[in-house]
């Protein structure tokens, strides 16, 4: 049984720091090139590997993502 | 742009997504002035779900200290009270002694905490207040500008010491956590980090038995989290994580100290402090 993610991610307050980066075991969050109203380059999904696991939650200093899962 | 979200989230659980997290409502919508990738941030969310999830968001009190938190009442959905200066364990010995069945806690840098609040968090912490403090150790004054603070290593670098602490001129670095974990009036203390997932859901267990503890009357709760400042360290977030793995556990080792008015066997609390190299820093 497998769990198929997706985050939404708040990017007007995300400060582009990374660390959700770090934290995510299948990669899928990237830095997008665009920047957000403070001139941040906020963090973006890139591709549907997301589990759901909440990694970049946890550690997101901001708690701008939200997680959602659904079993697959 | 704040209604995409919401119409986004509202879309995902129609097409039957199960909610796994999502920003407590105990934390407000104002954007955090903390630099990108600041442990503040996270400690800030992990004190606020476990106030969501104990349910005593009207029944509780923070004191916000001096340094870079001083703002934290703006984030919080909570009562607040603005210590001064390193006052933080004085005012909510006032607010607990009036008000005893309110939960009452402190948020404190290493800063405020452990150099100009010395006096206070000791007398605080002996006399058995039945308050929960949170201590964010960066090692670092991290608002004025990245100065020398008690708790800066052996050899870190900073403001004030541009080549390196050095313990013939500035001493060594202030364990306050160990120090205060001797006194009978402390009845839990532990030392946490928040940098990986897992850290951080051991952080937020501790800070949650810290708030149960209020209800026993035991005594103080006293955890410390250990934080980057990768302003201060003129590092990136995830190489400051890095560095204080490598370079601020092995003086800070993380775990608990005291549980349940004990102290944890085989923690050394008068050990001296680590000399050991530490990793280029700028």
């Amino acid at each position: 049984m497998a769990f198929k993610g997706q985050i939404v991610i708040d990017t007007e307050r995300c400060k582009g720091c990374a660390v959700c980066l770090a934290a995510c075991p299948v990669q899928c969050i990237a830095l997008s090139k665009n920047v957000n109203g403070k001139g941040y380059n906020y963090t973006e999904t890139v591709n549907d590997k997301c589990i759901g696991c909440a990694s970049c939650a946890m550690v997101c200093p901001d708690g701008v993502i939200s997680v959602y899962k659904i079993k697959c | 742009m704040n209604q995409d979200i919401e119409a986004r989230k509202q879309e995902l659980l129609n097409q039957g997504y199960t909610e796994v997290y999502t920003k407590t409502k105990v934390l407000t919508d104002a954007v955090m002035h903390y630099c990108p990738g600041c442990g503040h941030g996270t400690t800030h969310r992990l004190v606020a779900e476990v106030i969501d999830e104990m349910g005593i968001q009207d029944n509780v009190v923070g004191v916000s200290p001096v340094g870079c938190s001083v703002l934290a009442y703006n984030y919080f959905d909570i009562d607040f009270q603005e210590a001064a200066h390193g006052r933080a364990p004085a005012l909510a010995t006032a607010v607990k002694r009036l008000n005893p069945d309110t939960f009452v806690f402190t948020y404190q840098g290493d800063g405020d905490l452990a150099a100009i609040g010395t006096a206070e968090t000791i007398h605080a912490c002996n006399r058995g207040e039945n308050i929960t403090m949170i201590f964010v150790n960066n090692g670092i004054y991290g608002m004025t500008g990245g100065q020398m603070a008690p708790t800066t290593l052996i050899g870190m670098k900073s403001a004030t010491t541009p080549y390196g602490r050095r313990v013939d001129i500035n001493g060594y670095p202030l364990r306050i956590t160990e120090l205060i974990s001797t006194l009978p009036g402390t009845y839990y203390v532990t030392r946490q980090s928040v940098q990986t997932p897992a850290a951080v859901r051991k952080a937020k267990a501790a800070i949650r038995k810290a708030f149960e503890n209020q209800k026993l009357k035991k005594g103080l709760s006293f955890v410390e989290i250990l934080s980057n400042c990768n302003s201060g360290w003129k590092m990136t977030p995830v190489q400051a994580n890095k560095w204080m793995e490598d370079n601020m556990m092995p003086n800070y080792p993380v775990g608990d100290i005291k549980v349940d008015g004990k102290l944890v066997e085989n923690v050394d609390v008068a050990r001296l402090a680590v000399d050991h190299p530490l990793s280029v820093m700028q």
